[in-house]
């Protein structure tokens, strides 16, 4: 596994606020990540881990403050910024009709990874026995393993993962253990969001419930 | 380069594994066609005269059908956040979906026009330039339907809003593509009318993919 690249920079988000629709979801949040560290996001349903993390992954813009990697402001060049991370979401982005090994190799393509880790990927997830199926044949737990089998298979110093143990059995969060801890050691951070009780070495957590924002004037009034 | 191609590549090859959908607009376009020897009369004269006009109009409903699966797939599996996250400038990768779809839609029924051009009873002389016409003009199906297909996602039934959003802007394409026939069946050149497709379809090639991908900025928020 190639190392993380510019393991000095460090992630930070400012005094982080997010909107959806109308509601105010958190606001005045600081987080951190430096090389080697993790980030566990907890919380109750609806408390903004998943916005969180889209807010990391540049897919949702802040309300307000400010996201900034190595000390640079993510939006003066967000395609470097997006080159250094990976996000598994709550969706494995898979296709029925594409095999494991093809999924893996086509979101390696669009990273611009030119010598993508395939076969390491699928077998670090045991899914060296069902690589060439179609994807229709494989269970949800299966197309979990797959989705984050993608972060081996094109490396990248952050990983944003959503749920990530979501439908896996216990083998499998061994295999997502063992990946993050690999990872982790080679200098990468990984950001995880979950209401279950993971087990990782020296995390920092936040949780979200501490930054609801109080609920305003303007949406009372609305309704 | 690489994350363009790789896309092409790998709609094409979803649409070849999947290969009812290709089949499904064909099967769709030819039905259209045939309806209207049965609705209007077998009359070789009439249907002669309006001929270029049915082949075009059933092109472009098909177009229209299959604009649904250009996007809808990938922002329902989440593969729609990994192309935004992806090395590829979001326009360039709505640029690699759109040729694979009218690779997949607009290049097949311009192939098998002449055959339906020929059960409409349409000049012989006149099917060079309908099929040239439509091989200029279905890109632009294609480009335009993109936006539609875009400011459409996450719409509960976004079939037919789609199809009133996108069929006024093929009226260009329409009024062009059937007027080269038109001019050919009445001894004049189709020079003028062809021209002014190509620059409808180079004008949709500049703006569909920004449109697109600002559509789609919006649908993941």
């Amino acid at each position: 596994m190639e190392p993380a690249r510019s393991s000095e920079s460090e992630l930070v988000g400012e005094r982080l606020a997010c909107r959806r629709g109308e509601r105010l979801v958190f606001a005045e949040l600081d987080c951190r990540l430096a090389a080697g560290g993790a980030l566990v996001l907890t919380g109750s349903n609806g408390s903004g881990k998943s916005s969180l993390l889209r807010l990391l992954a540049t897919l949702l813009i802040p309300d307000s403050g400010e996201l900034l990697w190595g000390g640079v402001p993510v939006a003066q060049d967000a395609a470097h910024y997006r080159a250094q991370l990976h996000y598994v979401g709550h969706l494995d982005a898979t296709k029925p009709a594409l095999t494991p090994r093809e999924t893996l190799g086509f979101w390696a393509t669009m990273r611009g990874t030119a010598t993508p880790a395939i076969d390491a990927a699928l077998a670090d997830f045991g899914l060296g026995a069902v690589a060439d199926w179609p994807c229709r044949w494989l269970s949800a737990g299966q197309r979990r393993r797959l989705a984050l089998a993608r972060l081996v298979a094109a490396p990248a110093p952050v990983w944003l993962l959503d749920e990530p143990t979501a439908a896996l059995d216990r083998d499998g969060e061994a295999c997502l253990a063992a990946a993050i801890a690999e990872h982790r050691a080679a200098g990468g951070r990984v950001a995880i969001a979950t209401h279950q009780k993971l087990t990782l070495a020296d995390a920092d957590i936040i949780v979200l419930d501490d930054f609801a924002a109080p609920p305003e004037a303007a949406v009372a009034a609305l309704w | 380069m690489a994350p363009f191609l790789g896309l092409l590549r790998r709609d094409l090859r979803l649409s070849l594994r999947q290969g009812g959908e290709v089949g499904l607009v064909l099967g769709f376009f030819v039905l259209a066609v045939l309806l209207f020897p049965f609705g209007v009369g077998p009359e070789p004269e009439l249907l002669g005269h309006i001929a270029a006009g049915i082949v075009w109009v059933a092109a472009l409903l098909a177009a229209v059908l299959s604009l649904d699966r250009l996007f809808a797939a990938d922002h329902a599996d989440g593969g729609l956040d990994l192309i935004v996250l992806s090395a590829s400038p979001l326009e360039l990768a709505v640029l690699a979906k759109i040729a694979a779809h009218w690779l997949t839609t607009g290049l097949p029924l311009t192939l098998i026009s002449p055959v339906l051009a020929v059960f409409v009873d349409l000049d012989p002389q006149a099917i060079p330039v309908l099929m040239l016409g439509l091989l200029i003009g279905t890109p632009a199906l294609s480009l335009l339907g993109a936006i539609a297909a875009s400011l459409t996602l996450g719409a509960r039934r976004p079939g037919v809003l789609v199809a009133l959003l996108v069929l006024p802007l093929y009226l260009p394409v329409l009024i062009f593509g059937t007027g080269a026939v038109e001019a050919t069946l009445t001894g004049e050149a189709a020079h003028a009318h062809l021209l002014l497709l190509g620059a409808v379809t180079l004008a949709a090639l500049a703006l569909a993919p920004l449109a697109t991908a600002a559509a789609l900025r919006q649908a993941l928020d």
